[in-house]
């Protein structure tokens, strides 16, 4: 079996304005390569104005396993959100 | 679609009746499997074939379409199957890095190509023999493409779907160009209809076996549906493809080859004449007239291009090193 060629999570910006969305990967041996892979795979009809490459191995991810207790919190804290409070009708748009 | 480097947590799970009625429950509820997720084996299993056969055949498909580049009849047209092949080899790549995500690698399942154990597309092993079949391709196999694609983009599978979502959106042209190149010959001289029809003859059968076997001989048919990987079955898909199509044989002037073929009022669908079964099973084991052409290509430019990529990856080794080196210089 031949040498495994890096992968790539490439990221593009749409236009000026929104940030780099994640599109994809590219496999390529180094990153002025990955560029150029992620633009001929991903931008073959205008779709950025920007790339980015990020070696895959270098993001770390949250465990899935834990996705109970990471993000269990956000949920029951419902004081965090503007309709757990009452205000009259009265008193307009807030 | 996704990264190998968040997926390293690929574990077993214990697949207990809790476990699958648990998972099937998600399903249920249209929630998207993503790769780090718990997955019964078999889904792993049945997605790592599905996907990897996907990427193969939009690979392979750029072959028979590729043979006409250089011969296409005006700058018009090479421009336009020059995109459309380039943007086949792009469906391959959303497709196979769709499939790492499950764990199975790129250069795992290119041999499995190569040695025969990964299949592609029936299709893919008809010879193309004039510039016609150019025109048949484009509007009858990435047609039939279209129809099996389109609800590819609701499958269960999170990066499965959204490499349909930017596939589908590029069918389209493929599907047009192809229309419009039997449009030109089907007003033209009488031997350019001929050439039409000659393409339309020889690509209609396999264009329908596209679409797989019978409902009812179709191995992984019923649990996929299950699973919602599928949505449609093999035969519900084929019927959809005949109805839209007939109209636009119609309109080109065109027979389609099938002297059963006629409209029922009562089903509101066209019925159609028997599929030669031998003959699509025989191309799926690996009697296709073109098979080992194909086969045999794609390993020349495997083979072919790995100096290219041991280059590659010597040079950027190098120049760690030389980064590596200068940084340290610069500390001392
Ligand atoms: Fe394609
Ligand atoms: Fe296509």
């Amino acid at each position: 079996m031949s040498a495994e060629t890096p992968l790539w999570e490439v990221f593009i910006r749409p236009r000026n304005g929104l940030s780099h969305r994640h599109v994809g990967s590219v496999h390529a041996a180094d990153e002025v390569l990955a560029i150029q892979a992620a633009r001929d795979v991903y931008t073959r009809r205008g779709e950025g104005l920007s790339i980015w490459v990020v070696p895959s191995a270098a993001i770390t991810a949250s465990d899935p396993d834990a996705k109970g207790e990471m993000f269990e919190p956000a949920e029951s804290k419902i004081y965090r959100h503007p309709t757990f409070y009452d205000i009259p009708d009265e008193v307009g748009h807030m | 679609m996704y990264s190998q480097g968040l997926i390293g947590a690929h574990h077993e799970v214990e697949e207990t009746p809790e476990f699958l009625a648990a998972f099937q429950r998600r399903i249920d509820a249209e929630e998207k499997i993503e790769p780090n997720d718990p997955m019964p084996e078999a889904y792993r299993k049945t997605l790592i074939r599905q996907i990897g056969q996907h990427a193969h055949s939009e690979i392979v498909g750029m072959l028979p379409e590729g043979n006409w580049i250089t011969r296409a009849p005006s700058l018009r047209r090479k421009a336009a199957l020059l995109a459309k092949v380039q943007d086949e080899g792009g469906h391959g790549l959303y497709l196979y890095a769709a499939a790492e995500t499950l764990g199975v690698s790129r250069e795992e399942m290119t041999e499995q190509l190569h040695d025969g154990r990964a299949k592609f597309s029936s299709i893919f092993n008809y010879p193309t023999l004039s510039w016609a079949d150019i025109g048949a391709i484009g509007w009858l196999v990435d047609g039939a493409a279209i129809m099996n694609q389109i609800p590819l983009c609701r499958c269960s599978y999170g990066p499965y779907a959204r490499a349909m979502i930017r596939v589908c959106k590029e069918e389209s042209f493929h599907q047009r160009q192809g229309y419009e190149i039997m449009m030109t010959l089907a007003r033209g001289t009488p031997e350019q209809k001929a050439m039409a029809q000659d393409a339309l003859d020889r690509l209609w059968q396999p264009a329908l076996m596209m679409f797989g076997p019978h409902d009812s001989d179709s191995a992984h048919g019923e649990q996929s549906m299950k699973w919602k990987i599928k949505r449609f079955t093999n035969d519900e898909l084929r019927q959809r493809f005949v109805d839209a199509t007939v109209p636009q044989a119609e309109y080109l002037g065109l027979t389609i080859p099938d002297s059963d073929l006629k409209w029922n009022e009562e089903r509101g669908h066209y019925d159609f004449g028997p599929i030669d079964w031998n003959e699509f099973w025989r191309v799926v084991k690996g009697g296709g007239p073109m098979t080992r052409d194909r086969v045999r290509d794609r390993r020349k430019a495997w083979e072919d291009g790995a100096w290219v990529r041991e280059a590659a990856l010597a040079h950027a080794a190098k120049r760690r090193a030389r980064a590596a080196a200068a940084a340290k210089t610069a500390a001392e």
